[in-house]
């Protein structure tokens, strides 16, 4: 991996057309490390302190737990049965994939429509989903629930349509960018020879609109996971989503279990951990091409 | 094949538009008119004309709340963008282990407000201890507790995009710096900054517009104690519909002035900003 990352840095290094000499790369190389293990501290923090007992989290939560303070996974347990915290994690993943599914594949072929059907009307729409994107939530909130509520789409499954409408924005916005650059001789060739608008779409742009599917996924699972006030409101707490019933625990009456506290957290922040490591490479690259587009 | 392409509208079209209505177009324009209304559910609604607006600047919190986020607005976006773009540029220096220095300092961005408030409130707090007080004793912690919370939550982001828009300055510009003798500083001032502007550009919209709509880490981190003097304005406009019987519509008429104010915002900026790049 090493020999990989040097050649990488190299060429990082040739990009921007300057070196440094190594003296110079040294000292920065020590500036970052301290950095990133400040970065680090934290989630770490929090990882050391659910493995304490809810007493001595508050009193001393910079040392390590010793045998005294120690707790086992008597927090995890804790944590687990007060917050319902494998419904909620069943409950986020289930609404994060259903929703992304969804807005992924109902907006690249909106945006698809819209651009090639060139007239007032896909004119219009375009701006209004642009116009979409910097509406704050608030702004919608109120009437959104209401509706919501009046609709029936105040469970799980409903959900998915209010994730789908309020992403429409930004997501059709992104995939247009990309659909203009697309040529329409593929299309006229492939209509010459029979396709009809479906068979166009699925079997010749979906396949080139890939890599801005990957990134407007991305950008749309971060968003719907960590989302806290929408399915709060939506869902209320019936169906606790992670934020949801990370958040009730503080709610409650009482104190809060500190101990409890921090081994939710931390189950909260192993899924993000497994999904960065695994799909890295691309969440990066979709959050610099994102940014480039929007 | 126009007109062909025209006949699937409702396959294409029509459901992303449905749920676009529900979700989004009907609640803004329901929400434009239930901010001149007095109303406790939708149904209810009654014309009152300028009362709700007249009715949230009758005492001080929406305005102070108003100045809390304000402040922490330019805090955040000033120290976020300049923090971020140090990394970048060191980053691209070619040191040894960029890769992994990248991956760490994006990483809190994935975490959510919520979970991400809560892991800050504790590592605050057990700092303030030390001085036997709690985030929540004074509004100058909760305000650089959220400063703080936000810069490492949003530095890798912009560090990515600064990235990205430093790598895309083409090899030649640089050479022809150097050989017309240009130092470390002119290059950095007159080539690197002015290159990346389209970066700059986005990274100012991103920071802008997070920091002024800030909810989740506001509410997991302080839920603005004490009083409501680390209130920003989202949590304001949240504690005015569902806080407080009878000012659902002072709720809403708060919540089209933060939308006006946001939108001039972005679109200041992105005006202001864009007519500062140049081709590259």
């Amino acid at each position: 991996m090493s020999k990989k990352t040097k050649s990488n840095d190299a060429a990082m290094a040739m990009d921007s057309g300057m070196e440094i000499s190594k003296k110079t790369s040294t000292i920065l190389s020590v500036v970052l490390a301290i950095l990133a293990v400040l970065f680090l501290i934290p989630i770490l923090l929090v990882l050391m302190n659910s493995f304490k007992g809810k007493l001595y989290i508050s009193d001393a939560p910079f040392t390590f737990p010793t045998a005294k303070t120690f707790a086992g996974i008597g927090n995890f347990i804790e944590g687990v049965t007060k917050t319902g915290f494998l419904s909620a994690f069943g409950y986020s993943l289930f609404i994060t994939v259903a929703s992304v599914a969804a807005i992924v594949l109902f907006t690249s072929m909106t945006a698809w429509w819209i651009t090639r059907v060139k007239g007032k009307f896909t004119n219009a729409l375009y701006y209004l989903f642009v116009f979409a994107m910097i509406v704050p939530f608030q702004m919608v909130m109120f009437p959104m629930v209401k509706i919501a509520n009046m609709l029936y789409l105040d469970n799980p499954v409903g959900i998915v349509l209010i994730y789908l409408g309020f992403g429409a924005g930004l997501s059709v916005f992104m995939f247009c960018g990309f659909v203009k650059s697309i040529p329409v001789s593929l299309e006229e060739a492939a209509m010459i020879d029979g396709c009809n608008p479906i068979q166009i779409f699925f079997q010749i742009i979906w396949p080139i609109l890939k890599p801005t599917a990957i990134t407007v996924a991305i950008l749309n699972a971060m968003w719907v996971w960590n989302d806290y006030l929408l399915p709060y409101l939506v869902l209320g707490t019936e169906y606790k989503t992670i934020p949801i019933a990370v958040q009730y625990l503080q709610g409650g009456y009482g104190s809060i279990d500190m101990g409890a506290m921090m081994a939710v957290l931390v189950l909260a922040v192993i899924p993000i951990i497994v999904f960065y490591m695994s799909c890295q490479k691309y969440i990066i690259k979709g959050v610099a091409a994102g940014a480039v587009k929007g | 094949m126009q007109k062909t392409y025209k006949k699937y509208f409702a396959i294409f079209a029509l459901p992303t538009l449905i749920a676009f209505i529900i979700a989004f177009l009907a609640p803004f324009v329901i929400g434009i008119v239930l901010s001149f209304c007095n109303f406790t559910t939708i149904v209810d609604a009654q014309f009152t004309g300028l009362d709700n607006y007249i009715k949230i600047f009758q005492t001080d919190e929406f305005i102070n709340a108003f100045i809390f986020t304000v402040k922490f607005t330019i805090v955040s976006v000033v120290t976020i963008n300049v923090l971020a773009f140090a990394l970048a540029y060191a980053l691209t220096r070619g040191i040894k282990g960029t890769n992994l220095f990248r991956t760490v300092f994006f990483m809190p961005n994935l975490i959510g407000g919520i979970v991400l408030g809560y892991i800050w409130q504790i590592l605050i707090n057990g700092v303030l201890a030390k001085f036997g007080v709690t985030i929540t004793a004074d509004a100058t912690y909760g305000f650089w507790g959220l400063v703080i919370l936000m810069n490492w939550q949003m530095i890798g982001y912009m560090m990515i995009i600064y990235i990205a828009g430093i790598q895309n300055i083409s090899n030649d510009v640089m050479e022809a710096a150097k050989i017309d003798g240009a130092g470390k500083w002119q290059t950095l001032w007159k080539i690197t900054i002015p290159m990346v502007m389209p970066s700059i550009t986005i990274c100012l919209f991103l920071t802008l517009t997070n920091s002024f709509k800030l909810f989740d880490q506001n509410l997991a981190l302080t839920a603005g104690a004490p009083g409501k003097a680390t209130e920003m304005l989202g949590l304001n406009i949240y504690s005015t519909f569902y806080g407080r019987v009878g000012w659902e519509g002072a709720g809403q008429a708060k919540a089209v002035i933060f939308f006006l104010v946001v939108a001039a915002i972005a679109l200041t900026q992105l005006y202001l900003t864009r007519r500062k790049e140049v081709e590259n």
